[in-house]
C-alpha cells in the first residue's frame, strides 16, 4: 500500500510524546497505519466511531476526565462534525486536536474526493479554527506539539491537515 | 409518567455518579431538583451526550457514568448506540426519556410516535442490557440496578410530553463545564492520595 508507514509511525510517535492517550477514528485510506498503530498499542484507548461527530463528544468526555485525546478523520468527516465543533467544542471551550487527512487537494485521483478538498480550508477559516499542515517529516513532531499546546492553552479546536506529500508514497 | 418524577426518584442515586444530560427540559428539570458539581448539562450539540458519557466511561473505568438522553437527541445520533455497544463500558448507564416529541422546540412528534422502537434499536445495536419502563417505580428500580450493576445498560423511559415552563437556568454553560471538570479532577486526586 502506498500510504507511508514510516511517516504514519512518525505522526503516531509524536502523538504519544504529547501524552495523547485516547484516539477516536473513522478509517480512510491515508489513516490505516495510524489506526493500526493505535489499535496495537495497549497504552492507547482507540474509539472506532460510526460518524466523526461522535468524536467531539468522546474527546470532551476525555478532557473532563483529564485525558488528552486526538481525533483522526478525513476532511469529509470534519465537514460532517461541524455542529459538534460549534455547539460543543466552541460553545463549551473544549480543546480538540484534529488530524484531518486533506483529500481532494493537488494530486487527487479519486473524483469523489475533490469537492471536499475545495472547501476544507475555507470552512476551517470560517469556523476560526487555527490550522497548519503536516507536509514534511522534519516538522511533524514540532507541529503536533505546537497544535496540542495551542488547543490546550486556548481551549478550542486546532486542526492539522495531513497532506499527500507526507502520507502517500507514489 | 412524568420525567420530573422519574428524576426525583433517582436523585439520591445520582450523587456518586457523573451525570451528562441533554439540553432543554431534561437539563432544566434536573437542575430544578438541585444542581450538583457532578452534573453536566450539554445545552446544545444534540446527540452528543451519549458520546460524551462514552468518553468519560472509557477514561474513568470503575466510575459510574449516567447519560440522560432523549428520543429526539438519540435519533440524531443512533450510531452512538453501536459505538457504545462496541466498547461496552461496564459502568455506563444510558437513560433515554422517550416522550415521542421534540418538546423543547414546540412539541413536534418524533419517529417514536409512529412506531420507531428505541429499545429494539438499542438491543440490535448490541447494548447488552436494555429495558423499557413505564412507571416511576420500575424506572427507579431499573436505574438503581444498572448503576449498581456491572454492564452497559440502556433504559427507555416512556414519559408524557410535559416539561417545565422555562428551559434557561441561572447556571452559565462555561461555569458548569469548568466546575464539572474540576470536580472530576478532585476525585482523581483523592483517589491517588488514598492509594
Amino acid at each position: 500500500m502506498p500510504v507511508s508507514l514510516t511517516n504514519s509511525k512518525l505522526i503516531y510517535d509524536a502523538l504519544k510524546e504529547c501524552d495523547i492517550r485516547l484516539v477516536s477514528a473513522l478509517p480512510e485510506t491515508w489513516l490505516v497505519h495510524l489506526i493500526r498503530l493505535a489499535d496495537d498499542d495497549p497504552e492507547m484507548i482507540l474509539v472506532r466511531l460510526a460518524k466523526e461527530e461522535e468524536g467531539v463528544g468522546v474527546s470532551a468526555g476525555a478532557h473532563f476526565a483529564g485525558v488528552k485525546s486526538a481525533m483522526l478523520m478525513q476532511n469529509h468527516g470534519f465537514l460532517a462534525s461541524i455542529n459538534g465543533i460549534v455547539s460543543f467544542a466552541h460553545l463549551y471551550k473544549i480543546p480538540l486536536l484534529m488530524l484531518i487527512s486533506y483529500r481532494g487537494s493537488l494530486g487527487e485521483r479519486d473524483p469523489w474526493q475533490t469537492q471536499g478538498g475545495n472547501v476544507t480550508e475555507a470552512v476551517l477559516r470560517a469556523l476560526r479554527i487555527p490550522y497548519s499542515f503536516l507536509d514534511a517529516l522534519e516538522t511533524v513532531k514540532k507541529r503536533i506539539r505546537q497544535a496540542q499546546t495551542l488547543a490546550e492553552s486556548s481551549l478550542q479546536p486546532v486542526a492539522l491537515l495531513l497532506t499527500r506529500d507526507l502520507m502517500w508514497e507514489e | 409518567m412524568l420525567r420530573l418524577d422519574c428524576l426525583r426518584s433517582v436523585y439520591s442515586e445520582l450523587e456518586n455518579c457523573l451525570v451528562v444530560t441533554i439540553m432543554g427540559a431534561v437539563a432544566a428539570e434536573l437542575h430544578s431538583l438541585g444542581h450538583r458539581p457532578n452534573f453536566f448539562y450539554l445545552q446544545h450539540a444534540m446527540g452528543l451526550a451519549s458520546s460524551t458519557g462514552l468518553g468519560l466511561a472509557l477514561c474513568l473505568p470503575g466510575r459510574s457514568v449516567i447519560v440522560i438522553d432523549g428520543d429526539g437527541s438519540l435519533l440524531m445520533n443512533l450510531g452512538s448506540l453501536s459505538t457504545m455497544a462496541r466498547y461496552r463500558p461496564k459502568k455506563l448507564v444510558h437513560v433515554v426519556f422517550d416522550n415521542e416529541s421534540l418538546l423543547s422546540v414546540g412539541g413536534f412528534p418524533t419517529a417514536t410516535s409512529t412506531g420507531t422502537d428505541l429499545e429494539g434499536i438499542a438491543r440490535a445495536a448490541g447494548i447488552p442490557r436494555v429495558a423499557t419502563v413505564r412507571s416511576v417505580e420500575s424506572f427507579k428500580a431499573a436505574v438503581t440496578d444498572a448503576v449498581r450493576g456491572d454492564e452497559l445498560t440502556t433504559i427507555i423511559a416512556k414519559v408524557e410530553a410535559k416539561g417545565p415552563a422555562a428551559f434557561v437556568t441561572d447556571l452559565s454553560l462555561l461555569e458548569n463545564r469548568f466546575e464539572f471538570r474540576r470536580h472530576i479532577q478532585s476525585i482523581k486526586r483523592r483517589l491517588t492520595q488514598s492509594l
